[in-house]
């Protein structure tokens, strides 16, 4: 295993042996230490989940969170310092199921960070119940008699907004992984990242080896900045096309648009209240 | 008919119109004409949750001295619709004067001054200008130079397009004459005493006074969800975000909002969220957030009605026990209930250090009584608290829960300096991360729930007023304020003094000796089960002998204070 700046060996790792997180935190240490080669200018972000625990398992800042509030701190750290990488790490439950509703509207504003959504179809920490993106029929202690409800489509809900980076990779494929990861940390704006994770305690429909025989590579012949055709991707569910659906550089960052930071670039934690604009004020209402 | 009525020291005007009919723009083109007459003025409003239609009133009392409660006396009510005596009934009396138009036939026997406000406004082209018909006609009455009152009219309406600034200035003028007529005819005069010095006053409100605290306190991000009665101070800084640099964002719920505002503050940001009771019960969990991972927060509550929608637009003090019960777990806090708009001004500023200092989160308990109260003010007061941060630079070894003496550990941000900042919302260890260790479970509880000792050693004493020697104690919180004040005036009673919290949690405990004191305690609050008085007994074990309540909507009147003290 790579030596990364990322590393932290005296972390206790508390996920099952065999877990599809392990590959996906070994990758990412790998990732961000050439995207964000900084320690002091990334900030980890999560809810509350086995896959929110990664930022743990990591030396650098994090903000472990509420379940299914992941975004909306993520989008906020953003804003008041816009110079750091804010990267996102969470599970199906806590990103498409609790969170919902912070997962469209931060994709509404598009802010530069990048988040990753590890995609098992169950549900671990609360020990195996329906994730939103478990297959209908998938049996569990509480829906005993399978699902019953219509799989969540993350990546057909992003493009759907019109979401700047819309990307799904199997953590099984490290390279491809890293390669998509990268991309998705560097793009400028929403990046969403779904990645299937098989589950290994909770999860026996969805494997190892499920994911590899139910997966393909988009080809050269897919065109990112075609919607329509991500979408026709998106909803593929014989076979799941990976790889980078959506990307579009011409959408406008969160951020850049705020009139906070038109004239005034400073990070929050370095600005003053400007008291003379309260006198000018307190000046009119005696007019 | 001649009535012949003199009015000193104090005269009460009520506007009474549809939603829709500009009577808001009448009563602030009405106080700035006032206030550079050299009076007092002060304004509340009642409004229905509608936009157009119904009955809304706003009450303008205008006086010798600075006033600001709400009393249920009128001296003349103008009507802009026909429906609004009736809305206003239970406050009238024999001598209030009625000024309503030619058509809204009255048999009252009260004095009726009519005057053709639909006609002219129709003479000029728009109904709407009856409003501006009925400001020149009290303008008259008051004896204000027909000049002052055009030229008032020019600077408040000088932003409109086309003709509306002159078909505006001469709708003042007509009402302006006929003003002029009838208080000649029934001998009507207004000899309050006039004070040069209240023409370089401001007329503030308190929405306004509660976003300018927030600026000078160092608010620099604002994330919220709009509710009534809390949104004037969202509306006010995202009108301003741009020369205060603040980052100013309408969530998608209460709950997104609360949690920005926490990702804020650890980033380095002084946030702030804006809500009102229903809105907030989403926020509870994120405060509970704040007291796992130690961030400061300033939640601006302004109450209103409930439970649930409850009466949006009307008024009520009944959300302590959610502010002084929300969130799960153990953990400190602060909650603070200004009742003037100074108050609010200068405890808002305030929340923000405090929440920064001792890292916990701090309430503005407000409400829609005080919210849309605006008066005649000279200064806000000083604010001397640091409005910078109490960030520290990270060193390499920089962990975020230390544990220290104080049991608070030095803020440190990402980005600033060479420590990594891990915050999480298990239960962590000095660094951050998540432990099941007993004992340093109970050792960082512990930590976080000294900051209520911390809290309370910074607590703000109660404001007496009375006499040394009084026998009964009225207790009162936030905006009951001034109705509790001005009815003891009214009562020059010796043995009756008034104690006003602008701090209830940590409880002030310098009040408990005032409390024992008193012969008879009698707690005044603005909703059903006497809130304030059950934190007293929770806190100090002293029960209150009488309480005061209202519940039905609308704030204190002073009358009613005067009949029930």
């Amino acid at each position: 295993m790579a030596k990364t700046i990322y590393d932290f060996p005296e972390a206790e790792i508390s996920w099952c042996p065999g877990c599809g997180n392990f590959g996906i935190l070994t990758f990412l240490k790998d990732v961000l230490a050439e995207v964000a080669p900084d320690p002091q200018k990334l900030v980890l972000v999560s809810g509350i989940g086995q896959a929110a625990k990664l930022p743990q398992y990591v030396k650098g800042h994090y903000f472990n969170g509420l379940h299914g509030r992941a975004l909306p701190p993520a989008t906020a750290i953003k804003v008041s310092n816009p110079s750091l990488t804010v990267v996102v790490t969470s599970g199906d439950g806590d990103m498409y199921g609790e969170g919902g509703n912070h997962f469209i509207h931060t994709i509404r504003r598009n802010p530069d960070i990048t988040v990753i959504v590890h995609n098992n179809m169950v549900y671990g920490l609360t020990k195996g119940q329906a994730s939103p993106t478990s297959s209908r029929g998938f049996k569990t202690p509480v829906q005993a008699n399978g699902v019953i409800l219509e799989p969540f489509n993350p990546l057909a809900v992003a493009i759907a907004l019109d979401a700047s980076f819309v990307a799904r990779i199997f953590m099984g494929f490290k390279d491809h992984s890293e390669e998509v990861l990268k991309k998705a940390i560097l793009h400028k704006g929403f990046s969403l990242v779904d990645v299937f994770q098989p589950c290994v305690t909770y999860n026996k429909l969805n494997t190892y080896q499920w994911f590899r025989e139910k997966t393909y590579f988009l080809d050269s012949s897919h065109d990112p900045k075609n919607r329509a055709q991500a979408f026709q991707k998106a909803i593929e569910t014989d076979k799941f096309p990976l790889g980078i659906f959506y990307q579009q550089t011409e959408k406008p960052v969160f951020e850049d648009q705020l009139v906070a930071y038109r004239d005034d670039k400073t990070p929050l934690f370095e600005r003053k209240p400007n008291l003379d604009r309260v006198q000018a004020i307190m000046h009119k209402l005696r007019q | 008919m001649s009535s012949q009525r003199t009015f000193q020291h104090d005269i009460s005007v009520v506007l009474a119109g549809e939603a829709g009919q500009g009577i808001a723009t009448v009563e602030q083109v009405f106080m700035r004409t006032l206030k550079t007459a050299g009076y007092h003025v002060s304004a509340t409003k009642e409004y229905m949750s509608r936009v157009r239609g119904g009955t809304n009133t706003t009450e303008i009392r205008v006086a010798s001295r600075p006033i600001a409660a709400f009393v249920d006396r009128i001296d003349l009510l103008v009507e802009l619709n026909p429906k609004a005596v009736d809305h206003v009934k239970n406050r009238l009396s024999s001598s209030t004067i009625i000024i309503a138009d030619e058509n809204s036939v009255k048999d009252l026997p009260q004095l009726v001054l009519t005057v053709p406000f639909a006609r002219i406004a129709q003479e000029l082209g728009d109904r709407i200008l009856s409003n501006t018909i009925a400001l020149g006609f009290l303008a008259a009455l008051f004896d204000i130079p027909s000049q002052e009152l055009i030229d008032q009219v020019r600077r408040s309406f000088g932003k409109k397009e086309g003709d509306i600034i002159e078909k505006n200035c001469s709708a003042a003028q007509q009402g302006f004459d006929l003003g002029r007529q009838a208080a000649f005819k029934h001998q009507l005069s207004v000899q309050i005493e006039r004070n040069p010095s209240v023409k370089k006053e401001m007329i503030v409100g308190g929405h306004e006074a509660a976003a300018l605290g927030a600026v000078v306190g160092g608010c620099n991000f604002l994330a919220s969800y709009p509710m009534s009665p809390s949104t004037g101070v969202l509306t006010f800084l995202a009108q301003h975000a741009d020369e205060f640099g603040i980052v100013v964002e309408q969530a998608e719920d209460e709950i997104a909002a609360m949690n920005m505002g926490l990702g804020s503050w650890y980033a380095g940001g002084r946030a702030m969220v804006t809500t009102s009771g229903g809105g907030f019960s989403l926020m509870t969990e994120g405060l509970s957030l704040a007291g796992a991972i130690e961030s400061p927060m300033v939640i601006y509550l302004a109450q209103r009605p409930g439970p649930a929608t409850g009466l949006p637009t009307r008024t009520e003090q009944g959300d302590l026990d959610l502010a002084l019960y929300a969130g799960h777990g153990d953990f400190p806090r602060a909650i603070f209930t200004p009742g003037t708009l100074k108050d609010i001004f200068l405890l808002t500023a305030m929340a923000f250090d405090l929440a920064d200092l001792y890292q916990v989160p701090v309430f503005i308990l407000t409400d829609q009584g005080l919210l849309d109260l605006y008066h005649t003010l000279s200064e806000f007061p000083a604010v001397t608290v640091k409005a910078s941060n109490h960030i520290v630079k990270t060193t390499p070894d920089y962990k975020r829960y230390k544990f220290t003496d104080s049991g608070l550990s030095p803020r440190g941000i990402p980005g600033f300096g060479e420590g990594i900042v891990c915050v999480d919302s298990d239960e962590h260890d000095e660094g951050g991360y998540i432990t099941e260790d007993s004992q340093t479970r109970k050792a960082m509880v512990d930590k976080r729930m000294k900051k209520h000792g911390l809290l309370l050693k910074d607590v703000l004493a109660p404001q007496f007023f009375g006499e040394k020697d009084y026998k009964k104690l009225i207790l009162g919180w936030g905006s009951s304020f001034h109705a509790i004040r001005e009815a003891m005036e009214q009562q020059s009673d010796l043995d009756t003094a008034f104690l006003y919290f602008r701090q209830v949690y940590p409880f002030p405990d310098m009040a408990i000796p005032l409390i024992e004191k008193a012969k008879e305690v009698v707690c005044v609050e603005n909703n059903a089960s006497g809130q304030f008085a059950k934190l007293l007994r929770r806190e100090t074990g002293l029960a209150v002998h009488k309480k005061i309540l209202k519940y039905d909507g609308s704030p204190f009147s002073v009358e009613e204070l005067v009949r029930q003290i």
